[in-house]
């Protein structure tokens, strides 16, 4: 099992509005390697805001998250800022449907970024870079240029490529496909395949699951546990610039 | 429903990164007569790390920074840096000389001011040059070829190397100062509001260097800085000082995107 979820509980409290916002309370459940989890459930139940708890951009507000890591095992709830930041660098991955693409930087070396950070040579990272956003269907002639000026479909694209170009063990998916083309979708599609046979889990919200037919093991579904008239508020809207 | 308003889950020290950090301060506290400029403040900065430090004019972040540059002391509190033949040693007692020491070798300075970090009559590489001077190096060629590297990692153009930073522009100015902060590849560069006052287009490739740089290089660095922007484009954790005391502390991410302290919550709501 490389991922026990005990309890989990996340909800926002606004100082401003002394109000508090509940996302979701006291779920369980496991991953084990190779697994591929839908969560599934309305609009605004907090399915993002799980799995930007699981990677932490999130801060629970209670439960447990062991997860088996290569170094050992450690609750993701309450592990050091710093063993996050490992841990993010080496086994787990994030990918949203937002690209934050710097002015003046490249689309092959805004891919190619990771793999520098890991200690890649250039060179090497360079060509991994291209063969990914290859494999994205991203025209050639965009490698070179600023992805800033891209349109929605190719600045996913990009974004892909970026988020899958290094080894996960644990690869959280946020509404990967929105905004894709067909082409793009189904290279996805191969590519998590790919992932899936290599022991890679993942825990994907899906707007349309279709998109990953055949890959998906399991699926919990999250459903508001607030009287209907608690006035739910998007933590997104709240915070995400 | 129970609304608790402050999250009270507490986290555990690290497990999984089993090295020291390069920089640890311990309660550091530093008042300018009825005035507190720091109340128990604690960092660590672990090795290759990006540490950014938030806060309005008056937060102490200023205060900080200039501590952890020797250039003044607290009243009390310790600082140590991991690096050879200084392990043990509470930087604060150190000398003058021993101070200047470790500066030049060790600690480099960017400022938001140019004026503070350059002579800005003498010429670019002259200010480059000179930290190595300090480091005993004489050999008139030897000083001009490693300015000159130093100036191109810092992605200045060489061309210009010879003109004095007076007339060249901000962003110019900037990186000769951190061609001058990195020449003796210290192992902790500093970063005051680096980029503020600049243009925003070279503010952004300004930005982009230094990225690169803590990328190739691996120096760890400190960056304070009222600009939420800046602070997510280059650190890995966050800081959030407010009155002299550090109010919040977590992964950039979380903190900018799902603030907990409520000066937090406000600065985040008002800067982004």
């Amino acid at each position: 099992m490389i991922l026990e979820v005990n309890n989990l509980s996340k909800h926002f409290y606004l100082h401003q509005l002394e109000r508090e916002v509940h996302a979701f309370s006291d779920l369980n459940f496991t991953l084990s390697s190779g697994e591929f989890l839908l969560v599934a459930g309305a609009n605004g139940v907090g399915k993002s805001t799980l799995l930007r708890t699981l990677y932490r951009s999130y801060k629970a507000s209670d439960g447990l998250a062991w997860y088996d890591s290569r170094h050992g095992r450690i609750d993701l709830v309450r592990a050091a800022d710093v063993d996050i930041a490992l841990l993010r660098q080496e086994e787990l991955g994030f990918v949203t449907q937002f690209l934050r693409p710097r002015p003046r930087v490249s689309a092959v070396e805004l891919v190619a970024e990771p793999l520098l950070f890991a200690g890649f040579e250039p060179a090497q990272a360079e060509h991994q870079a291209s063969a990914a956003l290859e494999m994205f269907g991203l025209k050639r002639e965009l490698w070179q240029a600023y992805p800033t000026t891209f349109s929605g479909g190719e600045q996913q694209k990009v974004n892909l490529a970026r988020a899958l170009i290094q080894p996960r063990r644990l690869l959280l998916l946020d509404e990967p496909t929105a905004s894709l083309d067909v082409v793009a979708r189904a290279a996805l599609r191969e590519r998590l395949e790919h992932l899936k046979n290599e022991g890679v889990a993942m825990i994907a919200v899906l707007h349309h699951p279709e998109d990953a037919a055949g890959l998906i093991d399991r699926e919990i579904m999250l459903t508001s546990d607030l009287p209907p008239d608690a006035g739910f508020l998007e933590p997104e809207v709240a915070y995400v610039a | 429903m129970m609304a608790t308003s402050v999250n009270d889950l507490i986290l555990e020290p690290p497990r999984l990164v089993k090295h020291t950090p390069l920089l640890t301060v311990t309660n550091i506290n530093k008042q300018y007569g009825q005035v507190i400029a720091l109340e128990e403040v604690n960092v660590e900065l672990y090795p290759r790390e990006v540490l950014g430090v938030v806060g309005e004019s008056g937060s102490g972040k200023s205060t900080l920074l200039r501590m952890l540059n020797l250039e003044e002391n607290p009243d009390s509190g310790a600082y140590h840096l991991e690096i050879p033949s200084y392990q043990d040693q509470n930087l604060f007692e150190l000398s003058r000389f021993e101070r200047r020491q470790l500066r030049v070798k060790q600690i480099g300075i960017v400022y938001q001011n140019p004026h503070l970090g350059l002579r800005m009559r003498n010429s670019s590489s002259g200010n480059v040059a000179e930290r190595l001077v300090v480091a005993g190096e004489r050999n008139f060629s030897r000083l001009r070829a490693a300015a000159k590297r130093s100036l191109e990692v810092s992605e200045f153009p060489v061309t210009r190397m010879d003109d004095p930073p007076k007339n060249l522009s901000g962003g110019m100015q900037q990186r000769v100062q951190l061609a001058k902060a990195i020449a003796l590849k210290p192992a902790l560069l500093l970063l005051d509001e680096p980029t503020t006052g600049l243009d925003v287009s070279v503010q952004a490739l300004v930005l982009d260097t230094l990225r690169r740089l803590q990328r190739d290089l691996g120096i760890a660095m400190l960056v304070v800085s009222h600009d939420l922007g800046v602070i997510r484009t280059l650190s890995d954790r966050v800081m959030v000082m407010r009155h002299g005391r550090v109010v919040e502390q977590g992964l950039t991410d979380q903190v900018l995107e799902d603030p907990q302290h409520p000066y937090t919550q406000q600065l985040v709501h008002a800067k982004l």
